[in-house]
């Protein structure tokens, strides 16, 4: 126990005898006996180092990981990517890693350029003009889009496509079901279709790719929301932007997306970053939500950053702000920032077009299996969609047994598709890797 | 100014403070000012896959005719540039850190270890149960050791951080009206709460009410008598408050409030202050989140990633967000269930479950006895501080403290002109983090304390101590010092004015950049 507290019993008793108290006890004397818990906690007692660690490693035993386990193509919003050495060994910096939200920018230059840098970094990847220094997820980050319409148009009408990630939608769902209307734009054969009458929209949310890992057409997605008066929200997958048109160069208004492809490791799900940019509008001042560094200068007119345009904040607006968000993802958005320095335009690109070759490789090798079909026809990227005969379950639990993540089960998500696989394939996949894994797919088939 | 007798704390052969301020005092370019067309890091494995190019792969109407404008800079420019600016940044391992609410504890680097784990970074959110039954053990029994701290029913992990838990627990509370067929508009607040709570509450759909706090710094019960009605959903609360201070009338709020139909919520984010000494379901608090990235030292990394998780009382279990982890009696196998009134996803995946795995080996590491002298000591802590700077500050809430305290620079400012601000920049030079500043709100020229349990006796005296020599150095030069600072950071006073007047909020090319932009480069 006790490993957290550098007091002696000597120094304890010091402190007390200057408080004039008898014991630590004694701390708490003026709270009603009441609601003192007696006898201390039922938490199992504190344990050296090496056994948390060794139980850490037995809990970690008992996962199949995806990476590091078993052979993946599971993308469905969480991708696995290489991580360049220079990731991991920066942002385990200790002055990134234990400062806080950088409120003393004379003491957090450091961090607030990074992130500054950052904030460049998701202008440039969505071709918009402003970007947040982060949001929780890709979902916290869509919340927050349809939220800055919402308070934009001063409407409460928010279309959501179909093909957004179903966690997505459920969790604009929980957050935002007290204020927004939401209502669903169906998919034909892979894409969006927008009813022709948005009525009284606040905004449209779109993914590009979708989660079919379809090409939407963002365009006229923007196109019709502008008709309406709405805005036009696009959740952008940050690595297909290495080949594919901004969002922003295609009209959209936010663009929101999922920073865990850059230099974060899949960790069950968290922690991630949310990406959010928009284009220098008015509502910007009073509406842009999460935190913002800017660039100023100093008292000796040096070049400086600081946290800026902080009134739109719940620290000073209070229940009047349009966002609660207070921590954000720095860290994750710092690691986001160093790889994709790492990577560069090229590098992006690079990137991209490996994922894009890996996964024609892997479709035309999975189409040659008898039954095996594409479960929607529009074109993708890097993540596709098959339809298998019999349960889609039974085929990816055969996969497993032989060592393979084979997708994700889009049953549960997508009744509509029938027995369907979401498959990804990224630059880490090998030829030689998906050659046994097209055969062990036909066997598993049988 | 009167001095107390300080106790002897250092002995003559150690036991001495020390806290560093920060280097790196060149100016350091924007990354993109060291790009060179063409230079690159990366490189990718060799996977022998077909090489279509880009038009074989997109159709025309996608493509886009060149990459996003990032930088292109060596591997060895971008270790050297990221490097630097660690080095203009403070962090808790450089030292001493008591901003107010923030719980700027030590982190342990066991978690840091512990959350690296092949086996915990290399599971994918999406894989089936059966091949992630260790990491759906980890947080049954992070979810489990929570409850037994906070002494409620069972929790969800999911929310990001302490607002979304906030939103999360709003929610819930919005769920159990519902159910109960009694919706009901307005949220109680007091005062002295943060910000989050407020703005939570309007994401939640509800008004807030501010409950005003009464001489004592606690809430004022006759006022929340009267406030307290059949339209109140419930009332948020944080026990110690934001000043630091027991809500020692919590059994009486907690009964005026369940009896006009609403629930307690507590704002977990100063839980640090008393871990096994009291439990808020105890103190009748029906929803409570936590801050793991304060009270179980989940590092703040610059601002985020932290966890918030939401505990409940039994009554909101069927409420809570899926899907949940939970071990499955029958089959001794652990799953992934919605419970049935769920009021859905919070987060897209199981919430920032790196950062869970760190709250995980941190209360496996201090175990029930451990976190019990974090509290005490935590109290202690601040409590000494508290008496150290008696004669040097106003104390305008002057009950015994908790893990904080707020204490008042208005004394200063009425003598000498200088602010809470100055005061703040100045106690940068002389080594430490400065406290939070202005809040909250109800206190004239806030400075809010919270030394935290990993500081030394030593540490916390020097604090003390400097907070003593930085208010007679004012006295004496009536607040030129103060008013200079910081001289010893890698910039000066930062103005904030223009930064939100001529708002440059990423990196351009233009030549219109201020003159301050282009500082000569040291090397010339
Ligand atoms: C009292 C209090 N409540 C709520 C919060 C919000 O927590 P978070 O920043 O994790 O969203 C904070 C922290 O900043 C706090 O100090």
């Amino acid at each position: 126990m006790g490993h957290s507290v550098p007091h002696t019993d000597a120094e304890i008793a010091a402190m007390l005898d200057f408080l004039g108290l008898a014991s630590l006890d004694d701390l708490y004397a003026h709270i009603p006996d009441a609601v003192r818990l007696a006898g201390g906690l039922d938490v199992a007692p504190g344990a050296a180092e090496s056994d948390v660690l060794a139980e850490i490693d037995a809990l970690a035993a008992a996962n199949r990981p995806a990476v590091g386990g078993l052979v993946s193509f599971a993308g469905f919003g969480a991708y696995e990517h290489e991580r360049p050495a220079v990731v991991p060994a920066l942002t385990m910096r200790s002055e990134f890693v234990t400062s806080y939200t950088p409120y003393q920018p004379e003491l957090s230059q450091g961090v607030l350029q990074a992130l500054f840098e950052y904030q460049s970094m998701v202008c440039a990847l969505f071709g918009l003009d402003v970007a947040n220094a982060s949001l929780y997820d890709a979902a916290s980050a869509a919340v927050e889009g349809l939220n800055l319409a919402a308070a934009a148009t001063k409407r409460r009408v928010a279309w959501i496509s179909r093909a957004v990630h179903p966690n997505i939608r459920e969790v604009v769902r929980t957050l935002t079901g007290p204020r927004l209307e939401l209502r669903e734009a169906p998919l034909v054969d892979g894409r969006t279709e927008w009813p022709d009458d948005l009525g009284e929209a606040a905004a449209l949310l779109v993914a590009y790719p979708n989660v079919l890992g379809c090409l939407e057409d963002v365009a006229d997605a923007a196109r019709r929301a502008h008709d309406a008066g709405a805005l036009l929200v696009a959740q952008a997958d940050p690595v297909a932007a290495g080949l594919l048109r901004s969002v922003g160069s295609l009209g959209a208004d936010v663009a929101v997306g999922e920073g865990q492809p850059f230099g974060t490791p899949l960790g069950f799900g968290g922690p991630y970053v949310g990406l959010f940019a928009t284009r220098n509008a008015p509502y910007v001042r009073r509406w842009l939500p999460g935190r913002l560094v800017g660039e100023t200068v100093d008292a000796d007119n040096r070049r400086a950053y600081v946290l800026t345009l902080s009134t739109r904040e719940q620290h000073i607006r209070r229940a009047e702000a349009s966002s609660n968000v207070c921590t954000n993802q720095t860290l994750i958005a710092i690691a986001a920032a160093i790889h994709l320095a790492w990577l560069g335009p090229h590098g992006l690109r690079e990137l991209a077009l490996r994922c894009a070759r890996g996964a024609r490789y892997t479709r035309e090798q999975l189409l040659r299996i008898p039954g095996v079909e594409p479960a929607v026809d529009a074109p993708t990227l890097y993540e596709f969609a098959l339809r298998t005969p019999g349960p889609a379950a039974v085929v990816l639990e055969r996969l497993a047994e032989e060592g393979y993540l084979g997708g994700v089960d889009l049953a549960p998500h997508y009744p509509e598709l029938g027995d369907a696989i979401l498959l990804a394939v990224t630059e880490t996949r090998t030829r030689a890797e998906v050659d046994d894994f097209a055969s062990t797919f036909e066997k598993a088939l049988r | 100014m009167t001095r107390k007798p300080q106790p002897v704390l250092t002995g003559p052969s150690g036991g001495q403070a020390w806290s560093a301020s920060v280097i790196g005092r060149h100016h350091e370019p924007v990354v993109y000012e060291l790009s060179s067309p063409g230079r690159r890091s990366w490189s990718f494995r060799t996977t022998g896959m077909p090489e279509w190019d880009a038009t074989d792969l997109v159709p025309a109407d996608h493509l886009a005719d060149e990459p996003p404008a990032l930088p292109e800079v060596s591997e060895r420019d971008l270790v050297a540039h990221v490097t630097r600016l660690t080095q203009r940044n403070y962090s808790v391992d450089l030292g001493a850190y008591p901003l107010g609410s923030c719980t700027m504890k030590y982190n342990p680097k066991l978690c840091d270890v512990a959350s690296s784990v092949p086996g915990l970074t290399g599971v994918h959110p999406a894989q089936p149960g059966e091949q992630t039954q260790g990491w759906l053990r980890l947080l049954v029994e992070l979810e489990d050791a929570l409850c037994r701290i906070t002494g409620m029913a069972a929790a969800t992990l999911q929310p990001a951080a302490g607002a979304q838990g906030e939103l999360t627990g709003l929610l819930l509370m919005r769920a159990w009206h519902d159910a109960a067929g009694s919706p009901r508009t307005k949220v109680l607040i007091p005062d002295s709460a943060h910000g989050t709570n407020p703005a939570s509450v309007t994401l939640a759909g509800y008004q807030t009410v501010e409950v005003p706090s009464d001489r004592r710094g606690l809430v004022d019960l006759d006022a929340l008598r009267t406030l307290v009605d059949d339209d109140v959903a419930g009332l948020m609360l944080t026990n110690p408050n934001t000043l630091g201070l027991f809500e020692t009338d919590i059994v009486e709020i907690a009964r005026l409030v369940h009896e006009a139909g609403g629930l307690l919520y507590y704002d977990g984010a100063n839980l640090n202050a008393i871990l096994g000494e009291v439990r808020p379901g105890d103190m009748g608090f029906d929803i409570v989140h936590m801050n793991l990235h304060k009270t179980f030292a989940v590092p703040h990394g610059g601002g985020g990633p932290g966890a918030g998780p939401v505990a409940v009382a039994p009554r909101l279990v069927e409420f809570l967000p899926g899907p949940r982890p939970q071990l499955d009696p029958e089959t001794n196998r652990y799953t992934l269930t919605t419970p049935p009134r769920s009021i859905g996803r919070i987060h897209g995946w199981h919430g920032n479950a790196l950062a869970l795995a760190r709250a995980y080996a941190y209360i496996r590491a201090n175990g029930g006895d451990g976190l019990q002298l974090v509290a005490q000591t935590a109290v202690l802590n601040a409590r000494y501080l508290k008496e150290r700077v008696r004669d040097v500050f106003d104390l305008p809430y002057d009950e015994p403290c908790m893990h904080e305290f707020v204490a008042s620079a208005a004394n200063v400012k009425r003598a000498t002109g200088v602010k809470a601000l100055d005061l703040a920049k100045r106690l940068i030079e002389e080594g430490f983090h400065p406290p939070t500043m202005y809040f909250p709100l109800i206190v004239d020229e806030a400075l809010m304390v919270e030394p935290t349990e990993t500081e030394s006796p030593q540490t916390v005296e020097a604090m003390a101590q400097a907070f003593e020599r930085i208010v007679t150095e004012a006295e004496a030069d009536g607040g030129a010092a103060a008013r200079a600072a910081p001289r010893t950071t890698p910039v000066s006073r930062v103005d904030e004015v223009q930064a939100a007047k001529k708002l440059r909020l990423r990196w351009t090319p233009d030549e219109e950049r201020s003159t301050a932009a282009r500082v000569p480069s040291p090397l010339h």
